[in-house]
């Protein structure tokens, strides 16, 4: 003990003192581990909620290839409930995948146009409206596709109901794209501006390096924007409920009406009985919701470490 | 005297040949060239001609306009919204504002910045984009040798030969710099145009690019920019002041380092009094 006293006390002669500086660094650095630990408490204690509640449906009564296999969702139904998900899954299977094809090719390029070849007040014009979009409410875009699309619809179409995968497709894919637009920006934005000089100072043209350097360059971030947005079409639900026309189906052409995930634990939840065998099953959507992002996220994150290697 | 001896053998070039008379050929005509970014002046009043097969080195300290020239002559100012040039420039002869395709007017200058820029692209296509975009379609064979030629002529070949698939931005600082002049090189310029490419490089490798700068120089005119005074008093022809926007003098670089400038300042940076 004596012993340890006198170090103490020669660092102290030495001029190595604990002084107020060295307890607020050791402070701070243990309030920021506390912040950036609680991201993944977070993430934990969601799933673990929506486990419990989904719990049993999914040990005792489910029956796994009902479930996924079963186009049939009746969990009212007094003499034989059944909940398959298939068309579920269809049906946000189709809206997101109808709303990529409008959103990536459309907002990938208004983010090069904006990053490599607009100017001053056009690009900033540009950006300020873009923002806006993304602001704006789910219900808002719900009702443009209830109000305005539906009508369209089946005005142009010839189609007895408006309200479906094309409606739908295009009011998520204009929803994502302000989303896609804006992340993919950044990425581009990122890329130094060293490498857009010494392209061109080898004559590459605006275009050709955009194409051959910048892109390449930015994959991983535009990659990442483009995920993003599906995460955005899977997860949507309210303008989903509202333009999907909410109906069990499985799509064969992108004029059938469908329901989709999301928008059935929205539409349903609020109507069952705590702890009944339909709201544990829309929970276990949940958890099946989860598990998809995760698994986005997962072949994300590895397709952006393999690239990195490569 | 005897300093001075000594010091006019070193001038001369160590590749024998006599320097572009001043009847030679003019690579770059130069007339009334000023510069500005918005309001400000960042070079003004340069006429100067850079003649055929020389090396032309510009000193001078930071803020003098260096870079800007560089970027006035193959047309940088189009990246830059704000940058405005006014005077002649004449490339071969021809006004560069008269160039409809700027792109093919920089296929004709080779530029090394200051910073090695390993693009983010294997060693052999950092050579070989500026060939492959120039839309000649060269033949797998063709293109492996002009690699070769490019590599080999920026004395990097014998340390990438065998990794010619790996990242241009893993090699080191001097060999990315030496890559960059491969690169510039790799669209045979009629010019080549450096900018203190040594500041990010080793003394060694900086004397190597120097022995490949005076070798090449057989072959195209070149506008060395350079914070170091010796290295103009190495390589350079003629050698060109530029101080505060403003091109202070013009000479033999031979004259200028012995002692023979026009302007007091000229003498006082080559000295080292300020800078």
């Amino acid at each position: 003990m004596s012993g340890q006293h006198t170090d103490a006390a020669l660092a102290e002669n030495a001029g190595d003192s604990l002084d107020a500086n060295w307890y607020i660094d050791k402070l701070f650095q243990g309030v920021m581990f506390v912040c950036g630990i609680s991201a993944v408490l977070f993430v934990l204690g969601i799933f673990a909620f929506v486990f419990a509640e989904g719990a049993e449906f999914v040990i005792k009564t489910i029956n796994w290839s009902q479930f996924l296999l079963s186009p049939r969702w009746a969990p009212t139904s007094d003499y034989n409930p059944t909940y398959g998900i298939l068309a579920l899954i269809a049906g946000t299977a189709s809206i997101t995948v109808l709303a990529m094809a409008v959103a990536v090719p459309f907002s990938l390029g208004a983010a090069i146009f904006i990053a490599e070849f607009a100017k001053g007040r056009t690009r900033e014009v540009l950006k300020i409206l873009i923002e806006l979009l993304a602001a704006i409410p789910s219900v808002v875009w719900g009702f443009i596709g209830l109000a305005i699309m539906n009508p369209w619809i089946i005005e142009t179409f010839d189609v007895p109901i408006g309200l479906n995968v094309l409606n739908c497709g295009l009011i998520l894919g204009l929803m994502a794209a302000p989303i896609i637009t804006s992340i993919a920006e950044d990425a581009l934005k990122a890329v130094p501006d060293t490498y857009r000089e010494a392209s061109e100072a080898l004559g590459a043209s605006r275009w050709q390096t955009t194409a051959r350097v910048v892109l390449p360059a930015a994959k991983n971030g535009l990659l990442a924007a483009v995920l993003l947005g599906v995460g955005r079409g899977f997860g949507e639900t309210m303008a989903v409920l509202m333009a999907s026309g909410h109906s069990i189906n499985l799509p064969s052409s992108v004029f059938d009406s469908v329901r989709a995930l999301t928008a059935t634990i929205a539409a349903e939840l609020g109507e069952t009985a705590v702890g009944s065998e339909h709201y544990q099953a829309l929970f276990t959507i949940g958890i099946f919701l989860f598990t998809i992002t995760f698994i986005i996220n997962m072949t994300a994150d590895w397709i952006i470490r393999g690239s990195k290697k490569g | 005297m005897v300093n001075f001896a000594l010091q006019a053998k070193e001038d001369q070039h160590p590749d024998g040949s006599a320097a572009p008379g001043s009847d030679a050929p003019v690579q770059l005509a130069v007339n009334k060239l000023e510069i500005r970014y918005g309001g400000m002046v960042a070079l003004s009043g340069v006429s100067l001609d850079i003649r055929q097969n020389e090396i032309f080195g510009i000193i001078g300290p930071a803020n003098s306009g260096k870079t800007s020239f560089l970027n006035a002559i193959n047309r940088m100012d189009m990246m830059r919204s704000n940058m405005t040039v006014t005077g002649d420039i004449h490339f071969n002869g021809v006004d560069i504002r008269q160039w409809r395709n700027v792109y093919a007017l920089r296929r004709q200058i080779g530029v090394v910045f200051p910073l090695p820029v390993g693009l983010p692209m294997t060693i052999y296509d950092n050579v070989a984009l500026a060939p492959r975009l120039s839309g000649k379609n060269l033949s797998r064979q063709a293109l492996d040798d002009l690699v070769e030629r490019c590599l080999r002529r920026a004395a990097l070949w014998d340390e990438v030969k065998d990794r010619l698939n790996s990242l241009g931005s893993l090699l080191s600082g001097g060999q990315q710099q030496r890559l960059t002049i491969a690169r510039a090189l790799s669209q045979e310029p009629k010019m080549l145009m450096l900018d203190e490419f040594s500041i990010a490089v080793d003394p060694v490798t900086t004397m190597r690019i120097e022995d490949v700068l005076k070798e090449l120089r057989q072959e195209m005119t070149i506008i060395l920019v350079t914070n170091l005074v010796q290295q103009a008093q190495r390589l350079a022809h003629r050698t060109a002041f530029f101080l505060n926007g403003e091109c202070v003098e013009i000479g033999e670089t031979e004259a200028l380092f012995s002692g023979q400038v026009k302007d007091s300042r000229t003498q006082d940076y080559i000295e080292g009094k300020f800078g």
